[in-house]
């Protein structure tokens, strides 16, 4: 596979050389003439000098026949436009996008670059996932596919808890597709019996979160 | 009419006078306060006294854009002193906002030319220069 990757910064840098690593061709494009030399030492060939929203960097850079551009420069405009032009001029087949600031999340969208990946996001989601007081996490969300996944704990009274998977009422469209128990993970059985105090990942379509979570918190009626 | 203009330097603050001049509603956004002064310059009182507006903020943040009135603008001028800024912030006045008439300033003349292909009307200091001294340079003595 042949990779364009616009930004040398500490994530293009590290991502130029895992790429290489699995062997596949990559070229690193930097605009800091002194970062550019210090990143040259290691990676030489591989890296370019020049401002990757120039069509005549990327093209110099073999755009035209790049099956992957990832831009991850410091700058949302940038890494927006390096993929617009990649996308709607060059017809690279896949993009990646990094988001700097997360309220600049609807900007990427709005100019259709996809996946947009936002570290603050990411993080968010681990702390969520690690501190589960929110109740519902949500773990991946494929929007293209328009199918998630989410993370929810069963609490003590809940319906589904003491109920077999089939016995869940979920709407169509939902599936739990693993249960957390104990420190480990299985993929249920239509006969587990789900447990108060489990984690259960569900699929499901977008949209469907409200009328899935009754079923796993505790309602007002059995309080 | 309406005329919202991002970037308040030589060029955004003298179409801004010219067109509050010529009897039309004008709103300035910039990041920089001190561009203020490129606004009041030539001008008896300030600005605001000679009927314009006048919002900080940056180019991309929404909430700025709707205070400085995208909304409810006609004209819509990108003219920051980065390509990049005024080429997503021209897209953000057309498609989301459907500002009907978007100008976007583009210093590098490659994707000026692509852009226009694709729908904004942008303007290119760089290539009409280019033009210019190349007329000026080779016309026939």
């Amino acid at each position: 596979m042949y990779v364009i990757i616009a930004g040398a910064g500490k994530v293009g840098w590290n991502l130029a050389r895992e790429l290489l690593a699995k062997e596949h061709e990559v070229t690193l494009i930097e605009d800091d003439r002194r970062r550019y030399l210090v990143v040259e030492q290691e990676l030489e060939h591989a890296v370019q000098y020049g401002d990757a929203t120039e069509l005549w960097v990327l093209e110099r850079a073999g755009i035209q026949r790049a099956d992957l551009v990832i831009a991850v420069t410091g700058d949302d405009e940038d890494n927006m436009l390096i993929c617009q032009v990649a996308k709607e001029k060059y017809l690279t087949q896949r993009i990646v996008a990094r988001v700097n600031n997360p309220r600049n999340l609807q900007h990427f969208k709005l100019l259709g670059i996809q996946p947009a990946v936002s570290a603050t996001d990411l993080i968010l989601r681990l702390i969520e996932h690690e501190v589960p007081q929110y109740g519902l996490v949500q773990l991946l969300a494929l929007e293209g596919e328009r199918l998630e996944i989410i993370e929810l704990e069963v609490a003590v009274g809940a319906p589904a808890a003491g109920r077999r998977v089939e016995e869940v009422e979920l709407p169509d469209g939902a599936l739990i597709i693993s249960v957390l128990r104990d420190g480990g993970g299985f993929v249920p059985k239509s006969d587990t019996v789900i447990e108060a105090g489990d984690e259960v990942l569900l699929i499901l379509d977008p949209g469907l979160e409200s009328a899935i979570t009754p079923q796993f918190t505790q309602s007002a009626a059995a309080a | 009419m309406l005329i919202l203009i991002v970037g308040a330097g030589r060029v955004g603050s003298a179409v801004a006078k010219q067109a509050l001049e010529a009897g039309h509603e004008v709103s300035v956004l910039d990041q920089d306060p001190l561009s203020h002064e490129q606004l009041d310059k030539d001008l008896v009182d300030t600005w605001e006294d000679a009927g314009g507006r006048f919002t900080v903020g940056t180019a991309l943040e929404v909430d700025a854009l709707v205070e400085a009135g995208i909304e409810h603008a006609d004209v819509f001028i990108a003219s920051t002193r980065g390509d990049n800024t005024n080429l997503v912030v021209a897209q953000i006045a057309q498609k989301r906002f459907k500002v009907p008439r978007v100008v976007v300033r583009v210093a590098d003349p490659a994707r000026a030319a692509w852009y226009a292909e694709q729908g904004l009307h942008t303007i290119c200091p760089t290539q009409q220069a280019i033009d210019l001294v190349a007329q000026a340079a080779l016309a026939p003595a």
